[in-house]
């Protein structure tokens, strides 16, 4: 119908598709968000939580399971919302022709803080 | 009072700037905002705006009036007055084509972009397509829009991705077009629409239904899109 080529389309965003990073970026908050509950809820109800019993409700599986899908919700959730601040900052309209070399770098710089985030955030978990 | 007007005509001017008129208002009526630019105009015969049918069916003087985006015809100076001041300038976000006037291609763009009409594969019937009441009844709060363009020009998202964002009056007659049962192309006009911009870009803060003129809502119909985009990919 003519106006097909005006289709945007998109490859530094996390899930390819408007619509998958809309679903992810809601249910990766949902993940955060039952995370800090549950952690609010254990120490609110631990008045003077020692260090054994810390300890032992990181070693546990479940809740290195849980640690763990909250650290990858929290890089993908990052990355979703950190590449539409940069679309919306970062941009040709905003400065020029400059524009996409200063979004990559600060795109790449975006990943490279959550890739260490998460390995680093690993590497606790599992020191435990 | 004090209307304060913006100007600027780019082959004369450096840069835009504030022109202050002193307009007396007769007492005793509320004038509109437009019945008080045809009374600069009469001072000052330079300032240019557009205007047609003056009781808010064409959308021509779609302006921003002391911050606020409305139609100048129909919007009461009791409405919009404080301290005896009424501050005009243009929609914000389009390049101005001097002093009210803006140019709204990258507007009417992405209206065109929607594809605004209906677009149906089944064989043509010999004398209408019918709908039934309900299903007409669907497209209510969604032919009204005039594409006055208050609403796009009030929304951050469009400001900032002009040419990849639809902006909410396209999405809502892209939704008008989608919530049709004569059309047949839901499927090729949501694939259209599933990127990162052209719908996601809103954030839902409403902008665009605190300002339209005809007391449309964008947002639901946006809201709508999202859970069709659902439906088919998710």
């Amino acid at each position: 119908m003519g106006m097909k080529n005006m289709q945007v389309s998109s490859v530094t965003n996390f899930g390819r598709s408007g619509l998958s990073d809309w679903l992810i970026q809601r249910v990766s908050a949902v993940i955060l968000l039952l995370y800090i509950v549950c952690h609010s809820a254990i120490i609110l109800s631990t008045p003077e939580m020692s260090y054994a019993q810390w300890r032992d409700l990181f070693a546990g599986t479940t809740m290195r399971i849980f640690s763990l899908l909250t650290l990858l919700a929290l890089c993908a959730h990052a990355w979703i919302g950190m590449w539409t601040v940069a679309t919306d900052y970062l941009t040709r309209r905003m400065m020029g022709s400059k524009a996409t070399l200063v979004r990559l770098v600060f795109l790449v710089g975006c990943i490279a803080v959550l890739a260490i985030y998460f390995i680093w955030g690993v590497i606790i978990l599992w020191s435990v | 009072m004090l209307v304060s007007v913006y100007r600027y005509n780019p082959e004369t001017d450096l840069k835009p700037s504030m022109r202050d008129y002193q307009i007396e208002i007769p007492g005793g009526k509320d004038l509109m905002v437009l019945d008080v630019l045809a009374m600069v105009k009469e001072q000052d015969d330079s300032v240019a705006y557009r205007r047609s049918c003056r009781e808010g069916v064409c959308g021509s003087d779609g302006m921003n009036i002391n911050g606020v985006n409305g139609l100048a015809c129909i919007t009461p100076l009791s409405d919009v007055v404080k301290n005896d001041k009424l501050v005009l300038r243009p929609l914000p976000g389009l390049p101005v084509v001097r002093d009210l006037v803006v140019d709204m291609s990258i507007f009417y763009k992405q209206y065109e972009r929607i594809e605004p009409y209906l677009q149906n594969d089944d064989p043509v019937p010999a004398i209408e397509r019918l709908q039934s009441p309900e299903d007409r009844a669907k497209l209510d709060g969604l032919y009204e829009c005039i594409l006055c363009a208050c609403c796009s020009t009030n929304c951050p998202s469009f400001w900032w991705n002009p040419e990849k964002f639809v902006g909410p009056a396209g999405l809502l007659q892209a939704y008008r077009f989608l919530a049709d049962s004569r059309d047949t192309h839901t499927d090729e006009r949501l694939a259209n629409l599933e990127d990162p911009f052209s719908v996601f870009r809103c954030r839902g803060i409403m902008n665009c239904v605190a300002v339209c003129p005809k007391g449309l809502n964008p947002t639901k119909a946006i809201g709508h899109i999202r859970e069709m985009l659902m439906e088919r990919g998710a």
